[in-house]
């Protein structure tokens, strides 16, 4: 026996096999699960959009709660009344706005004149009309993303921000409520001019009472995600004030 | 334990204790780490190995006269990482929110040392029935500790147990955070699980002094 398996040719044949066998095993568990994942990353963007425009199952100050995985999509036809997408000067309504990559997206219109489609949801809640929009930037290790809910006069009404693989404890905590809330009531215009909002070390106003001071509280050892926050706000959100800005008029 | 010869059994007691892979061959020390801040996914993640490790050692076992031995390691990770991925598909079309909790540590099973080292030292040398309890005893040891040191940080940390409040409600200062008590955010930090698996062979070593090196 131990000679037959020494031998090269055995080997190699033995490796080819066994790389058969898994592949297609592997491929045949990967595509038989894959609606349901897909399924399941639906939901959760379902579940990020309504957390940035307040609905969610939040209790006082604690952690973050999503709307539960079995309701995501009812509530969502309930409070999210129209999904448009921006293209240019053209703003079209679509059904499955939400399924847009942005990421996909943003890599497109960096090749040539492509014109980047935005996706916007339009929600309701107490009456008022929220715009949420997706925001995708860097932060230190890998990507950040969110979406921010805002009224006609962009001003903040909620935040969502999310990402792969900030550090724990520290750039991570851009998921935490105590990070996101800071941006409720934040302005994004100053007398009409696109100003964005940073996320500030030595910020003046810790406590975060001023709201047209275009910042927050930076998070303490978190310097770069930060700054990838306010980068990403800045560069995202300003595709969308030209179409918003047509609303008030 | 009726059912197994006591040799059998063997294989499955020695790693709760006199043998656990974490707390005396120290192996698999950077999951116990990094996913026991709390008691579920702590939970999620020894059922992953114990599934891993339970039927790798056996496909390896049942492998181990056809493996050739130049690539065996090779053979070994495949069919690690084969039944990791699958593990990973599965928690992410029905335990979304859990994989997202462990994230890159279901990855991370496949260098977990324990498995490659029961495949290794165990599974290449025995038959499948005595190499798959040797790979549930080991997983179990493993999970034994997880669970332990889950319990602790949850407990001491967040002040829940699964999630839910056991101590009372920190902001409204009811239960035992009326007297003063605190939450220790310390114990949410990974290297206070070292901390704990420290006390635990510390604990283990001075009832059986034998365990002790020199």
């Amino acid at each position: 026996m131990a000679n037959k398996t020494d031998k090269n040719s055995y080997t190699i044949l033995f490796a080819i096999v066994m790389v058969v066998i898994v592949g297609s095993l592997l491929a045949g568990f990967a595509s038989g699960l894959k609606p349901r994942i897909e399924a399941n990353e639906k939901f959760e963007k379902q579940q990020n959009i309504l957390y940035a425009m307040g609905i969610n199952n939040n209790v006082g100050t604690g952690d973050v709660a999503f709307i539960s995985t079995d309701s995501v999509s009812e509530i969502f036809s309930k409070f999210i009344t129209k999904q448009m997408v921006i293209q240019g000067d053209q703003a079209t309504e679509d059904e499955e706005a939400y399924l847009i990559d942005i990421k996909k997206e943003s890599t497109k219109a960096k090749n040539g004149d492509y014109q980047r489609r935005l996706p916007l949801f339009i929600g309701q809640k107490d009456g008022s009309e929220l715009y949420i929009m997706p925001v995708r930037g860097k932060g230190l290790w890998d990507a950040i993303w969110g979406f921010v809910a805002v009224d006609k006069e962009m001003i903040v009404q909620g935040v969502y921000f999310d990402h792969k693989g900030e550090t724990p404890g520290l750039g991570a905590e851009i998921k935490q409520r105590y990070f996101m809330d800071d941006f409720l009531g934040e302005q994004l215009l100053d007398n009409g001019a696109f100003q964005g909002i940073k996320v500030a070390k030595g910020n003046n106003d810790p406590k975060n009472l001023v709201k047209d001071d275009y910042e927050v509280d930076a998070l303490a050892g978190a310097t770069i995600t930060g700054d990838g926050v306010s980068a990403m706000l800045k560069k995202d959100l300003a595709m969308y004030v030209p179409y918003l800005k047509t609303l008030n008029n | 334990m009726g059912l197994l010869s006591k040799k059998d059994a063997k294989l499955i007691k020695d790693p709760l204790l006199d043998d656990n892979p974490i707390t005396i061959q120290v192996l698999g020390i950077c999951s116990a780490l990094a996913i026991t801040a709390q008691l579920k996914p702590s939970i999620v993640m020894a059922v992953s190995v114990i599934f891993v490790l339970g039927i790798g050692n056996v496909v390896i076992s049942l492998m181990r006269n056809i493996i050739p031995s130049k690539i065996r390691i090779i053979v070994q990770l495949i069919v690690v990482a084969s039944l990791v991925i699958i593990v990973d598909q599965v928690l992410k079309a029905y335990a979304y929110e859990l994989s997202k909790t462990l994230s890159v540590f279901v990855g991370l099973i496949i260098t977990n040392c324990i498995i490659m080292g029961r495949f290794e030292a165990f599974a290449l040398g025995n038959g499948p029935w005595r190499a798959f309890l040797d790979g549930i005893g080991n997983a179990l040891g493993y999970a034994v500790i997880l669970l332990a040191v889950g319990f602790f940080r949850e407990l001491l940390g967040s002040g829940t147990l699964f999630g839910i409040p056991v101590l009372g409600d920190p902001i409204e200062k009811t239960g035992l955070y009326s007297t003063g008590y605190e939450n220790n955010g310390f114990m949410l930090m990974p290297p206070m699980a070292l901390i704990i698996v420290g006390l635990i062979i510390w604990v283990q070593r001075s009832r059986n002094t034998t365990l002790i090196e020199d």
